[in-house]
């Protein structure tokens, strides 16, 4: 089922990709930032698939870590590192509008913190997992449920806290002409998720069904 | 009930006692936390004055540097004697198991504390002790989420390679709401007009804080301790 969708939504993917620019030069200029403001439609939804993926993360390692299913780990560990791919792309294109918007490439205000942050949690997860050697992936899902937890703060940060950064309210009143191509980035960005993240978990899985060759030919 | 607290208190006790007689990471963690303030103080220190809000933040990290340190040799301690196992199937629940621990530590680090706090105070000049009870509050309820969290990684990695830097690794990006709640809270009452209301802010986000951590630990401890 997987394999048969998996080539044609990957077309679709790439095809979505290469027309969403287009939609975003014909959504209508923001009157204050002009041209800038247009790294939203990235920036925003990579950082809302970046979430998701933080979600996946922490709920694939508590399945792991509580019900014991090693198919969960897989998912848990591709889940990671695309949160970090993806909070990579937020922490630039971040910073990129911030020069602009704010004269400033950083500031350290609650809601760049908090992602910086979380983005942190789910490197050292990586690392964990990497460097911890044997049993490390059972401590990492452990770090990975700190992690998720952390997705509410990065979330509510700008509502709670007065900060720079525009506050979760700018989505829901988007204007008119801006909704279409920001949606459209955001499925965009959903659909290259899920297949990357099928494929590294089928990477996963391949490594682990090789393991087990490997151990029945030394058993012998 | 009266049988988990008895297994916490039992934990602690032996940690207490093993410290009592080598006071091996009291010492240590002491002279750490002094060298974490005089390196510091190279940083934010002009013409014999500190910056302003410095005394908040090298007190802080000070405490943070030297849990860590605290945290690494309370379970290296078991690495070495190899007691862990024994801890481990010991008849005891891992809930109290993680708890006596972490009470273990936090009486370290509140021994620590009551050394490094008024050292801080007298270097910097800084009036930590002006509003005493909500200084203590801040303390407590700051080194409570950082052990929590800081219990429960130093437990799992005992067995881990490169144990001693993933220790860090991990455990900064967790606490770091923490330490920033830490450095706020005691910024405000070292303002000239301390900001009681703010600081009072900043505990219950600690509390809040410590709250989230120990639930999540408590509940990862055990699968995360089972082999």
């Amino acid at each position: 089922m997987v394999k048969k969708l998996f080539a044609p939504l990957t077309i679709i993917a790439a095809m979505m990709f290469a027309y969403a620019p287009f939609m975003i030069l014909d959504a209508p200029y923001e009157s204050t930032m002009g041209l800038i403001q247009k790294i939203f439609y990235f920036h925003v939804a990579s950082a809302m698939t970046m979430f998701l993926s933080a979600f996946v993360a922490g709920i694939a390692s508590a399945a792991f870590l509580f019900g014991r299913k090693p198919a969960a780990d897989r998912y848990a560990v591709a889940a990671a590192e695309l949160t970090v791919v993806l909070g990579g792309i937020v922490l630039v294109t971040g910073p990129l509008w911030a020069r602009k918007a704010w004269g400033v490439w950083w500031q350290w205000d609650a809601r760049l913190t908090s992602t910086l942050v979380m983005w942190l949690i789910f490197n050292a997860y990586l690392l964990l997992r990497k460097y911890g050697g044997p049993g490390s992936d059972r401590l990492a899902a452990a770090v990975a449920l700190f992690g998720m937890a952390n997705v509410p703060f990065v979330y509510w940060s700008v509502n709670v806290w007065r900060t720079v950064h525009p506050r979760t309210t700018v989505i829901p009143t988007l204007q008119a002409g801006m909704r279409g191509p920001f949606w459209f980035a955001v499925a965009s960005f959903v659909l290259l998720y899920t297949l990357l993240l099928s494929v590294r978990a089928a990477l996963e899985h391949r490594r682990a069904e090789l393991d087990e060759l490997y151990l029945a030919v030394e058993g012998d | 009930m009266r049988r988990f607290a008895r297994a916490v208190w039992v934990v602690t006790r032996k940690d207490l006692l093993v410290e009592a007689r080598t006071k091996e990471i009291l010492y240590t963690t002491v002279f750490f936390a002094l060298a974490c303030v005089l390196v510091f103080a190279f940083g934010f220190v002009r013409d014999g004055q500190a910056l302003p809000d410095a005394a908040a933040g090298i007190l802080w990290i000070a405490i943070a540097f030297s849990g860590t340190l605290a945290l690494g040799r309370a379970f290296e301690r078991e690495r070495q004697g190899e007691t862990l196992r024994a801890l481990l199937i010991a008849p005891i629940d891992r809930p109290a198991l993680y708890l006596g621990k972490l009470l273990g530590i936090l009486i370290v680090l509140a021994a620590v504390e009551t050394l490094v706090v008024p050292l801080v105070a007298l270097m910097f000049q800084a009036a930590l002790f002006d509003h005493a009870l909500l200084m203590i509050g801040l303390l407590v309820a700051g080194t409570v989420g950082f052990a929590a969290v800081g219990t429960l990684f130093a437990a799992m990695l005992v067995r881990a390679r490169s144990r001693d830097v993933l220790l860090p690794v991990l455990l900064y990006p967790i606490t770091v709401p923490v330490i920033i709640a830490g450095v706020r809270g005691t910024a405000a009452l070292l303002q000239p007009e301390a900001d009681q209301p703010m600081a009072r802010a900043w505990i219950a986000m600690l509390i809040f804080f410590d709250v989230v951590f120990i639930t999540l630990a408590l509940w990862t401890f055990e699968p995360v301790m089972t082999e």
